[in-house]
């Protein structure tokens, strides 16, 4: 029986020399992590089930410091490996790909050009092609939205881009549709109401868009203990949950998570 | 040394990495003739694309291929670098090398495709390829086909997704995984180093 995924994301700051992870509180304020590979090994060390590494500068300069974070990534650690953050082009995940990724992952450059993802699962393969989506809650119900009932009320979720700094107008549930019809192969689907909060991930977002889809939902945003990754695998159809914080800062190990979510009856690896 | 097939199709730094990590003497070889004066102790078909676009690709390698198999060199094809190891595939017209008998049929209804995780063994037969591998671990798959073989003997470990299936076989000095090994993090490591050891012998 296939397992669910744990995986720790390295947001990783490029601007200084071999790059380092960071993380962002509801993608603004910033605390240093580690050097990435180094986690990278740690993760694996735990039994982490697959990486994520997001350039969170995402300008065409540091596309070469990210090849060498994944090169020397991929000496020692054999997993898959997912890197997104200013992925324009197939050139871009072409650099990725020789690099010792498994994955690309796209937003930005796929809202403003779709055919991108059609273009990476052609050359690459489904598999090959991750669609990140930064939804946030709209509360109030718009026409040809997919409204979604919350404790809070009903809302619809709106894909942002631009690393949450700009909004799109798009239904983040028609557009993971779309995506799969696309070809995408996994969405990688963070809240950013909860993101860098540690209240959870958002239970009615995962839910909504991981029944929507045939592909596998990879749940992000709000992790703040292993309760909360059992909670959205367990009462939604999400394949994966991602964290970041609760395992850059030593709050919690890879297995200390799957040990809670194996007890929960949780399919896991250990 | 250890040719690892470069059939134009991606990422093989991986299977190279992992090889070398393991104590093996990868190459990378992207023609027949380089397979041919690679004087190889080893192939590796990776595991990469499509099954028309490996059998479009791997063509022009048969030939010294079929040479190797044939002296007793130690094959190990991965993934799609299994599939083609047989003689058909749904996925393509294209025929495969037939070095195996049967076919490559599609994932049943009623399964996310592709599968694409870490899924576990059942482990059939005691081979040299999985010593230390015990029922139960889990490796990563990505697929959309699996292999049906026409002789169950050849099939040393299954793995369940939908149905059971194939996921080691090994016949004489072919073998084969459905599986990334590059990509199964420490008992990924152990089949390869596995490998790397009947190579030496």
């Amino acid at each position: 029986m296939l397992a669910k995924r744990i995986i720790p994301c390295l947001d990783c700051d490029l601007g200084v020399p071999h790059g380092r992870v960071v993380k962002g509180v509801q993608f603004k304020q910033i605390r240093y992590a580690g050097i990435p590979w180094e986690l990278a090994e740690e993760y694996d060390r735990q039994g982490a089930d697959e990486l994520i590494f997001l350039d969170i500068t995402a300008s065409h300069e540091r596309r070469e410091t990210m090849a060498k974070v994944i090169e020397k990534t991929s000496e020692n650690v054999f997993m898959p490996l997912t890197v997104g953050g200013g992925i324009r082009a197939i050139a871009d995940a072409r650099t990725a790909f020789n690099s010792g990724a498994d994955k690309v992952s796209v937003n930005t450059a796929a809202l403003k050009n779709p055919d991108l993802i059609n273009d990476i699962a052609k050359y690459f393969g489904n598999q090959a092609c991750v669609l990140a989506i930064d939804a946030k809650r709209r509360y109030g119900r718009e026409p040809g939205r997919e409204m979604v009932d919350t404790p809070d009320g009903e809302c619809w979720f709106e894909c942002s881009f631009y690393g949450g700094r700009e909004f799109t107008g798009i239904d983040a549930i028609q557009w993971a549709i779309e995506a799969e019809e696309r070809g995408a192969g996994d969405i990688m689907l963070t809240s950013m109401d909860r993101d860098g909060t540690k209240d959870g991930f958002d239970i009615e977002l995962t839910k909504a868009v991981s029944d929507s889809v045939n592909i596998p939902v990879i749940a992000s945003g709000g992790c703040g203990n292993p309760e909360h990754i059992l909670e959205v695998l367990r009462d939604t159809n999400a394949s994966a949950a991602l964290a970041a914080s609760i395992f850059h800062f030593g709050e919690y190990t890879v297995g200390e998570v799957k040990e809670c979510l194996r007890k929960g009856g949780v399919h896991v690896r250990m | 040394m250890i040719a690892i097939i470069d059939y134009g199709m991606g990422n093989l730094r991986s299977i190279h990495n992992a090889l070398a990590k393991v104590g093996g003497n990868p190459v990378i070889v992207s023609d027949s003739n380089a397979l041919l004066d690679a004087d190889a102790d080893a192939v590796v078909i990776p595991g990469v694309g499509s099954f028309g676009d490996a059998m479009r690709n791997l063509t022009p390698f048969s030939d010294r291929l079929f040479d190797l198999v044939d002296s007793g060199t130690p094959l190990l094809g991965i993934c799609i670098g299994m599939q083609v190891l047989f003689e058909r595939s749904e996925e393509s017209d294209a025929a495969g090398f037939g070095l195996l008998e049967g076919d490559v049929i599609r994932l049943p209804d009623g399964v996310k495709i592709p599968q694409m995780g870490w899924n576990e063994l059942t482990i059939r037969s005691d081979t040299d390829l999985l010593a230390g591998i015990n029922d139960g671990d889990f490796f990563y798959f990505v697929h959309s086909y699996y292999c049906v073989p026409e002789d169950e003997r050849v099939i040393a470990a299954t793995t369940d997704y939908g149905v059971d299936m194939a996921a080691v076989v090994e016949k004489d000095n072919i073998h084969a995984v459905q599986f990334h090994p590059e990509k199964s993090s420490k008992k990924g490591l152990k089949i390869l180093k596995n490998f790397v050891e009947m190579v030496k012998c």
